[in-house]
């Protein structure tokens, strides 16, 4: 077994080997790993690569790649098999990278300062003056605790001769940390007795220093009257929203910090305070950990063309008002010409001699480090000095001699606008194989590790995030270039810190915190989140409901089938035809294959067309969508079931259509739906968030249920045997009348059933009052006036009489009295639903969303 | 040539009617003017309509007045005006052109490793969002800039070139053209001549600032009007180091003079976008064209 999962790893290699020491010794710190691999079993080890992907899948991991021609969420590649650092060698690099934050916090201060590293030379005042990162306007802000670094993120990569090095350092917002986090959870669960026994150090405790730090340095004057006067600072996690590429770790780790996810628009500035706009009004914020790009901050000072910044934030910050952290202006130090000066301004501002390495870097505006660039161009990698000019890196050992000689040109022109950096050769860890499930493959690797402030100093999170290349000899690593990553285990001879911050996966309530930090955004976006889970479970029922009839087609169920089909025409579930006329017409019983042939393509079409916007894919697309908007708010359960849609629309969408492939998928729909039902009735807590859900679920259904009974009242082929049987069916009502009367369907019992029941969920009376309660109790949280025009429309429901359809012979009336009246009565009801719907929509959200902003300079 | 101090009185009025009421405006103005050596401000007042919720006063970081404003009502109109009294000396400019520095020793002295290091000019030496350092620039401005020539005087060769070479057309250009169009266009408004001038100048290693503010409105007898006068005016600003310490002399490249007492300083910084007189975020209301109106009397027509 060791001789076949290390068959095709190689021994030697130019490369430093993070398992195998000179000579193919094991290094002692991966023993008890390879060991437990070497007695693992194929079988073993496939369920474990099985389950990485589930995890990955049903977490809804993903990485968003913005020229992804397969759209833009690709899942998050993960290798099982973790990074192993012993605990004396992590004590180096924490030491050194703890230095690194200590002085890129120090050269901030002091650019944004005094400008002492510039006034002496120690750094070119091009690189800072010339740099687009630099935000003038942010000079002489001064952050609380002079921290401007709360979050810093160093690559370390490791040469042959096994030293560390900084490969770029990341002080914008650095990403990673959550998806390290999500990689933790994972791997942890895949070799749970190697995590325990192997002395694995956790990394929770680092994420609670880092929000114990946001809470110590918030400034936060105790309660205030615009604050709702609760006692804990407000911090909002701030992202640029669903299309950003490390989105889902923006969701994930503000529900895991427990702050609430924002855009830009949530936020306002009164004053010189940052709000959040909430249902209830506006509500202070006193810290904001941002992942938007410091400078698409605020309109107002910064960049005017950010439509995701927050007009005044700077002047907010400014003010001392609120906490932006990293604060604005850190970008600048992921400037690629600034690792050369390092050493340098460590000396001077720290008095330190700089412990680990950059990569070595020269900036050409020197003449000397000009004039080696040229000379050593085929060992170097050139890029751009300031991120304005928009360049890719130049391999020198890439070039031809036009090429080459074409970049020299470049080069002396202009030579402070370019960087020359050393090429680096990654050290390469062993990877688990996917195509067969016993071998392991050597990859490039490199460690992004994070450090935290904290008011004791620097902390390092004992981990990180492994990228690995993908391919064996690749010298860029990147998860937007298609690469995986590794969870990294860091050893400690100590006792290991057990802490945990995660809350229980399963079945609390974990849609929304508070009612008070609910923005109207996130309130919108849950209500249409009730609508369209709603719509996808009718769709897919009036769907199922035809298609099944369609299945066993015999002379029997050809008129359930034909008026099945009408409904679905009437409330415009399929595709438009082509040819103008909506298939409404009947051909005669004689050619009924191709007619049937027909109905089976239409109704496939309206499950899966991707043109057809209101067809069942495109309304899962849109619920997926608004699923995202408030990935926060749901517990990871409900997030696997959305997820599992999403798969099985995507499954059923590549495979061949046919009918019995239809109708499981019309299942799953409905299994999924139910499941989302589940956890909206049972696990999530009874708050306005909550309650606008249900409101959007009733009035969708309230549509629904009105418009189909109107409509089926009115057809003429529901005239037919079997049609109120599907009318029942399709409102999930077979059940209850069966037991309660035993005949075959009629239909005033079934109308009794379906209308005018206060009992039965998928009956239009039911709606009504549930819908009275929920807004009843929202108005009276919100001190609004009720709404009359709900109880206009239960009164005239229960004003019908029902009697009158006593004795009607449904199969022989045509446009009776009784039909024509009730159908005109439940076009109202649903009127009304819709007319409520925008009423809300006015009423609660309207002060945000499509309101235009623009900047404007005189 | 003015010898004697002028007073002036500047009225610089800017409106937005909105379709639509805006709820929520936010401003930054560069509308006060700033104190220098050549020019002292008597009396400033700005007066907004509606009255801002807030309102906040401070300096820039190139050292000019700004000040921040909010309204939080909804509102159908805003007024800013800004009405100052300002006193604008001679500058003692006259054979500086010849004496100063050849052009290659300033580039030199601003170069890095030079000492000692020249941070206040440095900050207008490079790129900045409305000047685009590239080579098109710098061969665009080489006939001006032969070898050993005096910098004022070759500077003052290129406002001369650009003068001559380009039209004044403020149909050409709007605020977001970008400076190597006006290159190719050869047509723009003060505000373009002055970036061209500043892209060429720090295109060859140079530090030039952008300077926004006014003109006299009616020119004394016998005097052209000066184009530009009815709207804020752009010029510009070179370095050069000297025995005194450092000196700045200005160009204005629209009127192909060097300003004295009847350009009015408001306020100067690497490009437009720091120093643009409003520049605000509003929530609602329709994208508008603001009407501008700004007047330059001297005092003793009073």
């Amino acid at each position: 077994m060791p001789h076949s999962l290390l068959s095709i790893y190689p021994k030697n290699t130019d490369r430093f080997d993070e398992m195998l020491a000179e000579g193919g010794a094991l290094r002692s710190s991966w023993q008890t790993f390879f060991d437990h691999l070497v007695a693992a079993t194929p079988e073993q080890m496939r369920h474990r690569l099985d389950y990485v992907r589930r995890r990955i899948q049903e977490n809804g991991v993903t990485y968003n790649v913005y020229a992804d021609p397969k759209g833009t969420d690709r899942p998050w590649e993960l290798d099982p098999l973790p990074l192993i650092l012993s605990a004396s060698e992590w004590q180096e690099i924490s030491g050194a990278v703890t230095q690194r934050a200590r002085l890129l916090n120090a050269v901030l201060g002091d650019l944004y300062g005094e400008q002492t590293l510039l006034k002496d030379g120690t750094l070119p005042s091009a690189l800072v003056y010339g740099h687009n990162s630099f935000l003038w306007p942010c000079q002489g802000v001064k952050p609380p605790g002079d921290t401007w670094l709360h979050l810093y993120a160093a690559d370390l990569a490791r040469s042959p001769d096994g030293r560390w090095w900084v490969i770029r350092d990341r002080t914008q917002s650095p990403s990673g940390a959550g998806y390290a986090l999500e990689n933790r959870i994972i791997v942890s669960r895949v070799f749970p007795e190697q995590f325990r026994d192997m002395g694995v150090q956790h990394l929770a405790s680092f994420f609670r220093s880092l929000r114990d730090s946001l809470t110590h340095w918030a400034p936060h004057e105790g309660k205030s009257e615009r604050d709702g006067g609760t006692d804990a600072p407000l911090i909002v996690l701030l992202t640029p929203g669903p299309y950003n590429e490390t989105y889902f770790e923006h969701s994930y780790l503000a529900r895991y910090l427990g702050f609430p996810l924002v855009e830009g628009q949530d936020l306002t500035v009164r004053g010189e305070c940052v709000y959040l706009k909430t249902l209830t009004g506006l509500c202070r914020v006193h810290a904001i950990l941002r992942r938007l790009d410091d400078d698409y901050c605020d309109p107002l000072e910064l960049r005017g063309d950010s439509a995701l910044g927050v007009p005044g934030l700077l002047q907010a910050v400014r003010a001392g008002k609120v906490l932006v952290a990293n604060a604005l202006g850190s970008g600048l130090l992921e400037s690629a010409a600034l690792p050369g000066f390092l050493p340098g301004a460590c000396e001077k501002l720290l008095g330190e001699t700089l412990a680990m390495p950059s990569v070595g870097t020269w900036w050409c505006g020197e003449p000397t480090a000009l004039e080696f660039a040229i000379s050593n161009l085929e060992r170097l990698v050139i890029k751009g000095a300031f991120p304005s000019q928009r360049m890719d890196p130049v391999f020198g050992n890439q070039l031809n001699g036009a090429q080459r000689k074409e970049m020299i040109d470049r080069m002396r022109a202009r030579p402070l606008a370019y960087v020359a950096q050393e090429l680096v050769n990654f050290s390469q860890a062993p990877v688990w194989a996917k195509s067969d499930d016993s071998h392991l493959l050597p990859r490039g690797v490199a460690v992004r590790v994070f450090v935290a402030a904290t008011p004791q100093g620097y902390l390092v999170m004992p981990g990180g995030l492994t990228r690995v290349s993908a391919a064996a000899n690749t010298r860029m690593i990147s998860m937007q270039r298609g690469g995986s990553s590794k969870d990294t285990w860091v050893l400690t001879d100590e006792e290991v810190n057990c802490f945990t911050l995660l809350k229980n996966a399963v079945g609390i309530a974990d849609l929304v915190r508070s009612g008070s930090n609910l923005s109207s955004r996130i309130v919108e976006n849950l209500f249409w989140f009730g609508r369209y889970t709603e719509r996808c479970e009718d769709v897919a029922r009036l769907l199922r409901v035809g298609l099944s009839r369609l299945v066993d087609t015999g002379t029997e169920t050809m008129p359930a089938l034909m008026s099945t089909y009408d409904l679905c025409c009437s409330l415009k579930l399929l595709p438009v035809d082509e040819d103008g006329d909506g298939g409404n017409e009947h051909q005669s019983n004689d050619d009924k294959t191709i007619y049937q042939l027909d109905l089976e393509s239409q109704m496939l079409a309206a499950i899966s067309d991707e043109e057809w916007g209101d067809g069942l894919a495109g309304n899962i697309r849109r619920l997926l969508w608004v699923g995202a908007q408030v990935r926060e708010h749901f517990s990871l359960d409900n997030w696997h079931a959305l997820n599992r849609m999403q798969h099985h629309l995507q499954v059923y969408c590549e495979i061949r259509r046919e009918i019995g492939d239809a109708l499981a998928f019309l299942d799953q729909v409905l299994l999924s739906s139910s499941t989302l039902a589940g956890f909206a009735m049972d696990n999530m807590t009874r708050d306005d968030g909550w309650r606008f859900l249900i409101i959007g679920r009733r009035i969708e259904r309230l549509i629904f249920l009105s418009s189909s009974i109107s409509h089926f009242l009115r057809l003429e082929s529901t005239r037919a045997a079997g049609s109120i049987e599907w009318l029942l069916e399709l409102t999930d009502s077979i059940i209850t009348y069966r037991s309660r009367y035993m005949t075959q369907p009629e239909l005033l019992p079934a109308l009794d059933l379906i209308v005018f029941n206060a009992d039965n969920p998928h009956a239009v009376y039911f709606q009504l009052l549930d819908l009275k309660q929920y807004l009843g109790r929202l108005s009276a949280e919100q001190g609004d006036a009720e709404d009359e025009q709900l109880d206009l429309t239960i009164n005239r429901l229960q004003a019908f009489d029902l009697s009158r359809f006593e004795g009607l012979d449904f199969s022989q009336c045509r446009n009776c009295n009784p039909c024509f009246e009730l159908a005109g009565l439940l076009d109202e009801v649903a009127h009304a639903a819709a007319h409520l719907s925008d009423r809300l929509a006015m009423h609660y959200f309207a002060h945000i969303g499509e309101v235009g902003r623009q900047t404007l300079t005189a | 040539m003015t010898l004697q101090a002028e007073r002036y009185r500047v009225i610089h009025e800017t409106s937005y009617d909105y379709d639509s009421p805006v709820s929520l405006s936010r401003q930054q103005l560069h509308l006060t003017p700033r104190d220098c050596p050549w020019q002292s401000s008597i009396a400033h007042r700005i007066t907004i309509d509606p009255v801002p919720a807030f309102t906040q006063s401070r300096q820039d970081p190139f050292a000019n007045p700004v000040k921040l404003f909010a309204i939080e009502a909804p509102h159908n109109r805003l007024v800013v005006r800004a009405d100052s009294m300002v006193e604008v000396r001679p500058r003692p400019f006259a054979g500086r052109l010849e004496e100063s520095l050849p052009w290659e020793q300033v580039r030199k002295a601003l170069a890095y490793g030079a000492a000692p290091v020249l941070l206040d000019a440095n900050r207008y030496q490079f790129e900045s969002p409305y000047v685009r350092v590239k080579h098109e620039f710098s061969d665009f401005a080489r006939s001006c800039f032969t070898p050993n020539r005096p910098l004022f005087d070759a500077v003052r060769a290129l406002m001369q070139y650009i003068y001559e070479e380009f039209d004044f057309d403020p149909k050409a250009t709007t605020v977001s053209t970008p400076v190597l169009k006006i290159l190719e266009e050869r047509k723009g408004v003060c505000q373009d001549f002055a970036h061209l001038m500043l892209a060429c100048l720090r295109s060859l290693g140079l530090a030039a600032r952008y300077v926004s503010g006014y003109l006299l409105t009616k020119p004394p007898p016998g005097r052209p009007r000066m184009v530009g006068a009815d709207a804020s005016h752009a010029w510009i600003s070179v370095y050069c180091p000297s025995a005194e310490g450092e000196f700045w002399m200005d160009f204005d490249p629209t009127n192909n003079l060097l300003p004295d007492t009847q350009h009015i300083t408001l306020a100067w910084g690497r490009d437009f976008g720091d120093v643009s007189p409003l520049r605000g975020v509003i929530l609602g209301g329709e994208a508008q064209e603001p009407e501008v109106a700004v007047t330059v009397t001297p005092c003793s027509e009073d």
